[in-house]
């Protein structure tokens, strides 16, 4: 068979040839398999795959995914099962910056649905939804961890806190002006705790 | 004011660095265990303090530690859960982001106790930027010779590591959290065996929430004895406490075991009361998983005494007035909170964090959180309130792990304590009116 089917994405063999980590990348990689016992490399998957989706456009592509099967030297439906139970990764791909707006008790004793509204007005998108640009999508999450900061947002690797609407319209507009993909890994994290 | 052992130095500028914290007495607890003590003296000493674990399920940690399998030729592991994903909970996320040192030298002198020469610290992939400041202390304290061969020219060497989850809150659930930290689905394990016999690659393994971890520092460095006479009876020590929710001032609060939970919620030193001047409707006080009270009985128990932050004072009168300490996630709710739309945020959370492994969970949460869907939707009628008490009592103690359990006490508790709201909706006296919350740019301005 020449093409496998990944939920709605089909396997890609030219698109395979051509992902690679980066030398840096594949240098983090290492580092991080290092730190599993001998035999047991399968255990730096899931950092791997946080990884994989910033280096290769924000998703997990199943070019990705066998890609990550084969430096890990496991079978690609391992990765794949992993890589679908988790939320943090995404099967499709996305916008640059991925809104995830928390949702859940505390966050919405404070105003997570008003945030939410606010955010599906401002980018005339829905929840689940990707702005016509590429630049925005919007999630909702469930709690992440902000409680006493609420309502909160995530972005890549920035928590945003004790929002406002305000907030909100800077963070759009700094993230618009900066225009790059905003991943977990990102070492210029921004909190507000 | 109470005592301080985990956060006492939370603001004092540059405690994340090794240098600073050092300076203020960090890293004593590893010299004294490594230089004049014996590993299992270690271990008697976490014994006599009484601490018990701070992750929600309270069991005493020094028990647990002595359950570790020790043959010989086998490798022994320490795992630090900071997989905090209970809602309501942040208390692992403030200290190990302002204190980090303090979770590392935890981490160090434990290890010793266990005699695992590796650790790892699993933490929830959202918290990625938390596991940086892990990293970077990590390294300073490979660098001050802290960690790595030889630590402080004695035998024992240790390599800690941090592993990032990917978004997943049954991963706290410690079998669960051992199965993604092999690169696996979060799906729980059938225990027995319990990880102390076969944990993270069927190697005899302790998993420790990150408070608890911390608090072995001030334990080795006081004395458990000292330690155990703070607190009330089996609650010893202090407790971090998450506070959220209609409160005036949200935040993580360092409490000593025995305060009343009236002093936690209206004092300045911690809540500062209930905010905009409105009252106290209900609490739910050790994390979404445990039974939510209404004021009268978080206040005082059912024999009218007043309520304590301790273990056994929160869980007095069981179920039917009582509840937990769990994980110390605190929330309060004002007067005009709807207890059924709450309620429907913690179920659809359940929902959507059941791994899917046993049908009572996976089916039961997703009913449950239809079913209240309807009463928000107004197409809910009476005899729906009798279709959520039975599907809950059809999850617990059926599943593999807790979270069906914790899917189904919330669900119990508001039905318990707040029936006339589920009936009045119903009925169609009342609607579940979400307007008023949109007030948010008045409470932050």
């Amino acid at each position: 068979m020449s093409s496998q089917v990944h939920g709605a994405q089909k396997f890609d063999k030219a698109k395979r040839a051509e992902t690679v980590f980066s030398e840096e990348a594949m240098k983090t990689a290492q580092t991080i398999i290092s730190r599993y016992p001998e035999g047991k490399q399968k255990s730096a998957l899931l950092p791997i795959l946080h990884l994989a989706q910033a280096e290769f456009g924000g998703w997990l592509s199943p070019e990705t995914m066998d890609y990550v099967a084969s430096i890990l030297k496991i079978r690609p439906v391992e990765v794949f099962e992993v890589a679908s139970f988790y939320t943090m990764y995404n099967l499709k791909p996305m916008g640059k910056c991925v809104l995830e707006v928390c949702q859940t008790s505390s966050c919405w004793l404070n105003g997570a649905e008003d945030i939410v509204k606010y955010i599906e007005k401002k980018l005339n998108i829905k929840v689940g939804e990707t702005t016509k640009d590429g630049m925005f999508s919007l999630k909702v999450a469930e709690c992440l961890g902000s409680c006493g900061t609420a309502p909160m947002l995530q972005c890549g690797a920035s928590y945003h806190e004790n929002l406002t609407y305000e907030k909100v319209d800077a963070i759009l507009e700094t993230y618009k002006n900066e225009g790059r993909l905003r991943s977990y890994t990102d070492l210029d994290y921004k909190n507000t705790l | 004011m109470g005592r301080k052992l985990l956060i006492h130095n939370d603001k004092v500028p540059g405690i994340n660095t090794l240098e600073v914290y050092r300076a203020h007495g960090g890293y004593a607890s590893v010299e004294k265990a490594l230089k004049t003590m014996q590993p299992d003296q270690v271990t008697d000493e976490v014994k006599k303090s009484g601490l018990r674990g701070r992750g929600g399920a309270g069991f005493p940690t020094g028990m647990k530690w002595s359950f570790l399998a020790k043959p010989e030729g086998v490798p022994r592991y320490l795992v630090c859960n900071a997989d905090e994903s209970e809602p309501g909970t942040f208390k692992d996320r403030y200290l190990m982001e302002k204190i980090p040192h303090a979770l590392i030298e935890g981490m160090i002198t434990s290890s010793f106790a266990l005699g695992a020469k590796q650790s790892y610290i699993y933490i929830r992939g959202e918290y990625f930027y938390v596991a940086r400041i892990l990293e970077a202390a990590i390294a300073e304290a490979y660098a001050a010779g802290w960690l790595g061969k030889n630590i402080l020219g004695t035998d024992f060497s240790h390599d800690c590591y941090v592993q990032v989850g990917g978004g997943a809150y049954i991963c706290g659930e410690e079998t669960a959290l051992l199965e993604s930290l092999e690169g696996k689905r979060g799906n729980p394990r059938i225990k027995p065996p319990f990880p102390a016999v076969a944990g993270l690659w069927g190697c005899p393994t302790v998993v420790n929430n990150v408070e608890t971890i911390a608090a072995v520092v001030p334990i080795v460095n006081m004395g458990g004895e000292e330690y155990a006479k703070i607190g009330v009876g089996k609650s010893t020590g202090t407790k971090l406490i998450s506070a959220s929710g209609h409160i005036n001032k949200p935040g993580v609060y360092e409490i000593e075991l025995g305060i009343t939970v009236e002093e936690f919620i209206y004092s300045e030193e911690y809540c500062g009361g209930i905010r905009n001047g409105k009252k106290l409707k209900a609490v739910v006080a050790g994390g979404s998983s445990v039974p939510i009270l209404p004021t009268e009985l978080i206040l005082k128990t059912a024999k009218g005494e007043p309520r304590l932050m301790t273990y056994e004072s929160l869980s007095d009168g069981g179920f039917q007035t009582g509840t937990m300490l769990g994980s110390g996630g605190f929330i309060a709710m004002d007067e005009d909170t709807s207890i059924v739309k709450n309620l429907f945020t913690f179920s659809r959370f359940y929902h959507h964090e059941s791994c899917g492994q046993c049908s009572p969970c996976r089916e039961g949460t997703g009913w449950m959180e239809k079913i209240l869907k309807k009463f928000l939707d107004g197409t809910a009628n009476e005899s729906d309130v009798d279709l959520l008490w039975d599907i809950q009592s059809k999850i617990e103690g059926k599943t593999i792990c807790p979270l069906g359990e914790a899917a189904a006490w919330p669900v119990a508790a508001a039905i318990r304590h707040f029936k006339h709201e589920f009936i009045e909706i119903a009925q169609k006296k009342k609607f579940v009116d979400i307007s008023h919350y949109d007030r948010l740019n008045k409470i932050r301005a």
